[in-house]
């Protein structure tokens, strides 16, 4: 089947499968790889993304069911080559080590923070228990969005 | 010294990471290039007794469909056990064999009976659901204790009463007299649980041959590149080393899941030749929970002998250790010599004995996770400690520092020998407790307690205090042990003619953040900027050899070679500085990136030293070699042995018995640090690991070895909202064997935290009279220990 959807700014048609998941469409039809895919239940938040302005696990979709949609992938988060404060933070906190959650966590936390600009502790901690982290012991990501949340 | 070395320098790998642009193997696409799927056994014990593979191949788009008899026609034996522990009587240690797939018998569920490739993932996920295979079920053991029983089902014909070896360390005739004249005794048993690793991306491989030069290339989810290069050319696939290029690039994680060799990467490899095109294998996370090596799963049985006074006289432990079906690569030795050797933790108990029976099990392989045999020494002794500490009324901060080892500094008290082998470096471990009870503020926090039970709330407060030993290892004592390789580390320095320079490192960092804290201590030696670094890793062709990131082992093993090849660098580019300032070089001296002539002001710098290597004329030492490039091998003189305390502050939900991790206070010890903030980091997330073993984590069999919570719905991933903020601190006591005075810092957090988490919980729930619970303490489990 084709689709057509506009991923960070740029509009892709494509003939798929209509069973590819909207993850494998985005890393291999696109190569935009920087969107991870760490589970097969949609339970670790790797591959979060941006679906007209509303994050979604992208394994969780398929491509075709994206017919017209507006993306945004870890890839278009920094604008003409200046990072997002999110990005920073991340970056800033050492909220990152291995870095394969980091997309998904860094998506994740930008739906929060324009849900809730000033998220208390609690509040970051319940956001981000769909994004699954074995290295930080989610404690600097969590240092990570309230620094990103100090900033705007 | 510079200043960099010792700072919080943020990362210098984090730009890739924070924009999408890792590159991990699944990242990574070749022309031609087809997709590999395994077939693998839903069974855990069953005789193969036919294959079709017919329909699959029949399939438009399939390529090739091999099976387990393709590898036996092959003659390909499979990955191997780099670590002989032989039986007490001496007998060999039994080694059965684990092929690639396998053609007779499927021991485990996941163990792969066949292997379809397409010209897509689809199509050969498709065409793996049409290779019919035939079985005939049979009854499987997944307890290790129970395993090792006569009549117990067996794994490997070849293996009696499924045992692969027993061993025993310590003495046992004075631990027998210790508890003979015992005033006290505690004792305790229990399953320290299998746990799965879950790094949180799949591994993953993509092979490719080329027959123009009968040269491999393997991309692959590697801890250690080097290793897999070797055993994959000289023990599975015997193909030339030098015809093998290993790539590990970025990895997302690894907890030593990935340190080992596993055959579905080298049955990747030995397709793409076969098939003449790119391979690419990436395993779903279903896959991952079936085939990626799990860790602990010891079945134990502990005891403590206390005198009056309350000094620990004798401690014994007799353990059944479970490796899974097949031996993987470190699979003997996690239970033995890395964990065993452990068990006197940091006490002077003076009569230790300690009994590990090694079995196999209808289970998927068990080897290597992060700790690695520490973790569950630790648990032995911390959750004994504590138990004897209440139960003679005393309090456990009380008690361990009646029985610590008195500190001593490596270098004017000599290294501790203990009764189990190992000769500790240095220690405080007092010094660490201390500060551990004043950030706490133990005192409050008892009156907290006290305060929060008459208010009709659990509340509880658990320790652990651990050392363990890691930076693994002198390869001679390693040698003697039974390992089949050496444990030293390479590293080489390139200084390029402008002065910028290129490390090439056998470690390889998957989250550690190496590119970092190597390139703080190359920095600082030579007086140049971060910028003016470069770390090289994860390439078997460009590094020239190493062994690999695990066991704590990077900076403490893989640093010290680093700082040989500085040291290389230094004492030839004092030669050649020698030569301009035309004195001896050993009226140089180093500082701030120049060699100056002592009491003088006529210097000249490490860049132009640099060009002068690459320009060697006008002047230059006569005699001097060109260049200024160097390799080093470091093999340790011991181990290192970080040490630590943990306390942990949990409340219990009276009605439900779900268990909230309220404060969790460190104090760890890693000698001499270069980057706090990694530091720190390695911590937090060590911390959250050993709590998630601890409340949340477990592999659950039933009794025909199916994995029950084989998915990350059904298996307890621990999350965001599960912690609190960790409140961490260190004390410093340098490693006195390095030359950076380095100890290792990844694993500590495991070791320490998972027994103070069940301590606290056992505090809390003291007012019910709960002695012990089994792991993980779910909600289930504390609230049903509450009822009865």
């Amino acid at each position: 089947m084709e689709v057509s959807m506009t991923v960070n700014g740029t509009t892709y048609t494509n003939d798929v499968e209509p069973r590819t998941l909207l993850v494998h469409y985005l890393r291999e039809n696109l190569r935009l790889t920087g969107t991870h895919v760490g589970c097969d239940t949609s339970s670790c938040g790797a591959c979060t993304i941006i679906v007209n302005g509303e994050t979604v696990k992208s394994c969780t979709l398929l491509a075709v069911q994206c017919e017209g949609a507006e993306i945004k992938t870890i890839e278009g988060m920094a604008t003409n080559g200046k990072l997002h404060p999110i990005q920073e933070s991340f970056r800033e906190k050492h909220g990152l080590q291995c870095g394969f959650c980091t997309p998904g966590m860094i998506m994740s936390s930008w739906q929060l923070l324009e849900r809730n600009p000033n998220p208390s502790e609690d509040e970051i901690r319940h956001a981000l228990e769909g994004n699954f982290c074995r290295c930080t012991g989610y404690h600097n990501i969590v240092n990570a969005v309230q620094d990103a949340a100090n900033k705007a | 010294m510079g200043d960099l070395i010792g700072k919080s320098v943020k990362r210098v790998e984090d730009n890739r990471f924070i924009k999408g642009e890792g590159k991990y193997t699944d990242d990574f696409n070749m022309d031609n290039q087809t997709y590999a799927i395994y077939v693998r056994s839903p069974h855990a014990h069953a005789n193969i007794k036919g294959v079709d593979t017919s329909k699959a191949e029949a399939m438009e788009g399939v390529v090739k469909v091999f099976t387990g008899k393709d590898i036996a026609d092959a003659g390909i034996v499979g990955s191997i056990c780099g670590w002989q522990v032989d039986f007490k009587n001496g007998d060999t240690m039994k080694e059965p064999g684990h092929p690639i797939m396998v053609a007779d018998k499927v021991r485990h569920v996941g163990d792969a009976v066949a292997l379809v490739i397409a010209e897509d993932r689809q199509t050969a996920r498709d065409a793996a659901g049409l290779v019919e295979v035939n079985y005939e079920v049979l009854d499987a053991v997944v307890d290790p204790k129970k395993a090792t029983q006569d009549g117990a089902p067996l794994v490997h014909d070849d293996v009696p009463n499924n045992t692969i070896f027993d061993w025993e360390l310590g003495n046992k005739e004075e631990t027998d007299a210790a508890f003979e004249k015992a005033h006290h005794v505690t004792e305790l048993s229990y399953h320290n649980q299998k746990l799965i690793p879950n790094a949180i991306e799949p591994r993953a491989a993509l092979g490719h041959y080329d027959s123009n030069e009968d040269k491999y290339t393997l991309y692959t989810t590697s801890q250690n590149p080097h290793m897999a290069r070797l055993i994959i050319a000289a023990f599975v696939l015997s193909i030339p080393e030098h015809k093998l290029r290993v790539i590990s690039p970025d990895v997302g994680g690894g907890f030593g899941s990935k340190i080992f060799v596993y055959n579905d990467e080298c049955g990747v490899l030995w397709a793409a030749k076969q098939i003449g095109r790119p391979v690419k294998w990436t395993a779903d996370r279903t896959e991952a929970f079936f085939t990626d090596c799990h860790g602990r799963d010891h079945v134990t049985d502990a005891k403590i002998a206390l005198d009056k006074e309350g000094k620990i006289i004798g401690l014994r432990t007799k353990t059944y250790a479970s490796l899974g079906a097949y031996l993987s690569n470190f699979s003997s030795c996690v239970p033995t010599y890395l964990h065993g050797t452990l068990m006197q933790g940091l006490y002077t108990t003076p009569a230790v004995h300690v009994d590990v029976t090694a079995v196999v099990t209808h289970t998927v392989a068990v080897d290597a996770l992060r700790g690695a045999g520490r973790p569950e020494a630790a648990f032995a002794i911390e959750r004994l400690v504590e138990t004897a500490a209440r139960e003679i009324g005393m309090d456990p901060a009380e008690f361990r520092l009646k029985n610590f080892i008195p500190p001593f500094d490596g270098v004017k008290q000599p290294g501790y020998q203990t009764q189990v082998a190992l000769q500790y470096d240095s220690g405080n471990y007092e010094g660490a407790l201390k500060k551990a009870l004043k950030n706490a503020n133990y005192e409050k926090l008892k009156k907290e307690r006290d305060k929060a039970r008459s208010d009709g709330k659990l509340m509880g407060i658990g320790f652990s205090t651990y050392v363990e030993a890691c930076g693994i290892a002198p390869s001679a004592v390693v040698g003697s042990l039974g390992a089949r390789v050496g444990l030293y580390d390479a590293a080489s320095i390139r200084v390029h003619p402008t002065g910028k320079v290129s490390i090439y490192t056998g470690a390889h960092s998957h989250g550690q953040g190496h590119e970092t804290t190597f390139s703080q201590i190359v920095a600082d030696s030579f007086g140049i900027g971060m910028e003016d670094v470069h770390v090289v890793h994860g390439d078997t062709e460009i590094v020239p050899f190493g062994m690999g990131t695990y066991g704590s082992r990077s900076l403490a093993v893989c640093g010290s070679a680093i700082m040989k090849s500085v040291d290389k660098v230094k004492e030839k580019g004092a030669r050649i500085a020698a030569s301009q300032l035309e004195c001896s070089p050993d009226d140089l001296e180093f500082a701030n990136g120049s060699w100056t002539v002592k009491g003088t002001d006529k210097s000249v710098g490490f860049g132009d030293v640099a060009l002068k290597a690459y320009v060697p004329h006008n002047p230059y030492p006569e005699n001097e070699e060109p260049g200024l490039d160097f390799a080093s091998f470091y093999d340790p003189a011991n181990f290192v042995y970080p040490f630590g305390a943990h306390i942990c502050v949990v409340e219990v939900d009276k009605d439900t018995g779900e268990v909230k991790v309220t404060r969790y206070i460190t104090v760890d010890d890693a000698g001499n640090i270069i980057n706090p903030m990694i530091v720190e980091g390695q911590v937090h997330g060590g911390v959250a690991h050993g709590i998630g073993q601890a409340l949340y984590e477990g592999a659950v069999y039933d009794d025909s070895g199916q994995l029950l919570n084989g998915s990350m719905l059904d298996y307890c991933m621990p999350r965001a909202d599960n912690f609190p903020m960790f409140e961490t601190d260190t004390t410093v006591t340098p490693c006195p064997h390095n030359p950076l005075g380095v100890k290792g810092i990844g694993e500590a957090g495991t070791i320490g935290s998972t027994p103070a988490v069940v301590n606290a919980v056992i505090d809390a729930l003291s007012d019910y009279g709960v002695k012990d619970l089994q792991m993980p303490l779910t909600p289930q489990r504390v609230w049903g220990a509450m009822q009865s």
